[in-house]
């Protein structure tokens, strides 16, 4: 009998995926340390005027953004999920998954609408004013849509599922007889909601409303549409008019303070916290509720439907038929824009999908041996792209890329291998490696989750019946992922394709995808073919949508049968 | 009577808040073959940790393994789990959710023809009496099959022994003591050395030839 020994160190087991997750938080970090290098070494006189002029504003417009985007998420989010678990009322079925719908509504996407629909010559104001009986805007106009107020009403509308999903699936995992006990003290339905609900739910209400923000910080189009002079836009025009490197990285740094302030206020808000998950409890039994509260408690969850959803997608659907009806095709470019978005969000999907299912497995194979978590601290650096707002990784990407494709450049000349190229500049390759960098945490999550849920004695097993490592991964592993997988490989493929601030800064010349294309019609005041591209975009983020209502569905029947 | 498996003072420790907790110090056996040897001793006592280093999953910090005379586990080496010819059977089985019965038996065969295998399923399914159940998926089976499968399985790469891990903790008392006896009688008939933790006395009575304690 011939034995295969193997020495007792670290480079024992998943040795390979914790070398790739090494090379992955390497990537990760590249741009943070570079927007450092390049913001210290920058001794230019614009630096003064940014400090001075630009940032201040521009920081000051961003945080009262934040702000209101906020207030109005959380207040949605968590008012809609309350009333939909706590209360019986008309349309109650149809709107628990509804309130999810804006998610596969971009925020550009939703600005875009909003901007048409509510124009001064557009479809609502000139309807207001035939009804009133007057003949131009001159005479009567609504509020402009391009203010901050405008900018916080619409953002809010699209971005408060995410407190939603967090809220409500805290208050159905929470054990009903709490609020029992609450009712049996004396507690009416107002102060049970602001004295044992409300704090209950507080860590979910706040991971949910980090979220939303981060999801604001992201935003480019919207905030350009609307007028608003964000941080984001302002890196904007700083690279792509005034091509200054140096200031853009010092307003990504802002940003950066930013994001790190938020996941700190996060942190700070989630202390202490305390979860009562156990399985064996009861879930809340929702309570009729009278006529007119009914009504109300209707209205209250159908407005955010109707405002991040219905009525802008409906503006989006008419526009499209009528550009339609009118030209009978869609032109060739709009075809090569959905062909290359679709190529782009497969090449990201796989490098994603691939690269999440290294980390998660490094993080496993390294938690199977106690006392190291160093697979797992890995694979938490190597998924903080996703706190990076979109524009803060691209501009931070630029110098890595350069730097590398002098490298590779001076390399193959020293090989006398041909003559020089942009390998990650302006190239597909650079364009899909951030995206991948972006989007990981979605993929890994995901992935992770997935694996959690397989015993790590099937894994064993596996070995002790004769399996390498490997071929526990092909065997065991794989085959049991195979949701995961698939959920994870969504979620990306839908990111990508609703992706707009990396592309726009990274992409090849003359490469459209549906998202920039839309962003360039939306700049130029044309409103042709954008509507279509706009529609495609909510069509295939639906789906996901889709897929999160029916495992909503799953929890709370896993939950009843309890 | 040849010795099988020898634990020769080994020692075993994890690192559990920046404190080392000892689980096993300078422990000993032997295992001779065709034996069954139960090991009896209260929960956390260790048992469960010593089969898990004869089977490969854990490292030791002291003394040494040996499988017929060849090595399997000192401080400074370890034999891969699948390089050892140890069958293993855990206490909740861990049959694969998404192989069937007659898949999860074959699992350690890969080696072999498909029509080796198939043979050698063939005759697995008749020893354990699941020949019907073949097709069934794990959540199908009840739990003295679930538990009848997973021998089975373990048994099928023909080990050098075989670790049984609190085999009937997950069964109810009338299945139990039914199985007692199935599982003397299949140990006997295929003559694996075999080696058993439980904290049951009557279980380490029925089925061990010897009964080591511990703790």
């Amino acid at each position: 009998m011939t034995l295969t020994p193997s020495r007792n160190s670290w480079l024992a087991t998943g040795f390979w995926p914790t070398a790739l997750a090494c090379l992955i938080a390497v990537c990760v970090l590249a741009p943070i340390a570079s927007l450092l290098v390049s913001a210290v070494s920058a001794n230019n006189t614009q630096w003064a005027h940014l400090s001075r002029y630009v940032i201040p504003d521009a920081a000051l417009t961003t945080l009262v953004l934040l702000l209101g985007v906020g207030v109005v998420v959380v207040m949605l989010g968590t008012g809609a999920a309350w009333l939909v678990t706590a209360f019986q009322f008309p349309g109650r079925k149809i709107l628990v998954w509804a309130l999810l719908l804006p998610l596969a509504v971009p925020t550009y996407v939703v600005a875009y609408s909003y901007l048409d629909l509510l124009h001064p010559i557009g479809p609502l104001q000139s309807l207001i004013r035939e009804v009133l009986g007057y003949s131009s805007p001159r005479e009567f106009r609504l509020p402009d849509t391009r203010s901050m107020f405008g900018a916080i009403l619409i953002l809010g509308s699209v971005l408060y599922p995410y407190v939603y999903l967090s809220a409500r699936h805290m208050f159905l995992t929470q054990p009903a007889n709490l609020i029992e006990a609450a009712r049996g003290l004396g507690h009416g339905p107002f102060s049970l909601f602001f004295r044992v609900a409300l704090p209950m739910a507080r860590p979910a209400i706040v991971v949910g409303t980090t979220l939303a923000l981060l999801e604001t910080l992201n935003d480019v189009g919207a905030s350009e549409f609307l007028g608003l002079q964000t941080l984001t836009v302002a890196i904007y025009t700083t690279w792509l008019t005034r091509s200054d490197l140096a200031g853009a990285a010092h307003i990504a740094l802002t940003m950066l303070v930013l994001v790190l302030g938020l996941i700190a206020v996060e942190r700070y808000a989630r202390r202490r916290q305390r979860f009562i998950n156990t399985d064996q409890s009861r879930p809340m039994q929702p309570r009729p509720l009278r006529r007119w509260p009914g009504l109300a408690a209707s209205l209250f969850c159908l407005l955010p439907v109707l405002a991040g959803f219905v009525i802008p997608v409906a503006h989006l659907s008419w526009q499209a038929f009528l550009r339609l009806s009118q030209t009978g095709a869609i032109s060739s470019i709009l075809q090569q824009a959905a062909l290359n978005t679709i190529l782009i969000s497969l090449a990201v999907t796989t490098c994603t999908v691939l690269s999440g299912l290294m980390l998660a497995w490094a993080a496993r194979s390294w938690g199977s041996r106690r006392g190291t978590t160093l697979g797992q601290r890995l694979a938490r650096t190597a998924t903080i792209g996703y706190a990076l707002p979109g524009t803060v990784l691209a501009i931070g990407l630029l110098v890595p890329f350069a730097l590398l494709d002098s490298g590779l450049n001076q390399t193959r000349q020293w090989l006398s291998l041909g003559s020089p190229g942009l390998w990650l500049l302006g190239t597909m390759t650079g364009l899909v490696l951030a995206c991948t960098l972006r989007l990981l945490a979605v993929a890994s999550g995901s992935i992770e989750a997935g694996f959690a849920r397989i015993p790590i004695a099937l894994d064993q097993l596996a070995r002790s019946l004769g399996q390498s490592p490997l071929g526990v991964m092909l065997r065991v592993d794989l085959p049991l992922l195979r949701p995961a997988l698939f959920a994870a490989a969504l979620m990306v493929f839908v990111e990508t394709m609703k992706e707009l601030p990396i592309t726009l800064l990274l992409r090849p010349l003359n490469i459209e995808t549906l998202a920039t294309w839309l962003y360039s019609e939306a700049a130029r005041g044309t409103y042709e073919e954008g509507a279509i591209a706009a529609l495609i975009i909510v069509l295939v983020s639906v789906l996901p949508v889709i897929l999160l209502t029916r495992t909503q569905s799953t929890l709370k029947k896993s939950q009843l049968k309890n | 009577m040849n010795t099988i498996l020898k634990i020769d003072e080994i020692s075993l420790s994890f690192a559990s808040n920046g404190a080392d907790v000892s689980v096993l110090n300078r422990y000993s056996l032997t295992l001779q073959a065709g034996e069954t040897v139960c090991i009896l001793g209260p929960s956390g006592c260790g048992k469960s940790s010593l089969l898990r280093v004869i089977a490969g999953f854990e490292t030791i910090n002291a003394g040494a393994i040996y499988l017929n005379d060849t090595l399997l586990s000192s401080a400074t080496l370890t034999v891969a789990p699948e390089h050892r010819r140890v069958g293993f059977m855990f206490q909740d089985y861990a049959l694969f959710p998404h192989l069937n019965v007659a898949q999860n038996i074959g699992f350690g065969l890969k080696k072999l023809s498909a029509e080796a295998r198939e043979q050698q399923v063939q005759a697995l399914l008749k020893l354990v009496d699941l020949e019907p159940y073949a097709k069934r998926f794990p959540h199908e089976l009840s739990g003295g099959q679930q538990q009848r499968a997973a021998l089975a399985r373990a048994l099928a790469p023909k080990p050098d022994i075989l670790l049984l891990d609190e085999p009937f903790s997950n069964l109810d008392a009338d299945t139990r003591e039914r199985l007692i006896v199935e599982l003397r009688t299949i140990l006997k008939q295929t003559g694996v050395a075999t080696l058993m933790v439980t904290h049951s006395h009557s279980e380490a009575v029925a089925l061990g030839d010897r009964i080591e304690r511990m703790g």
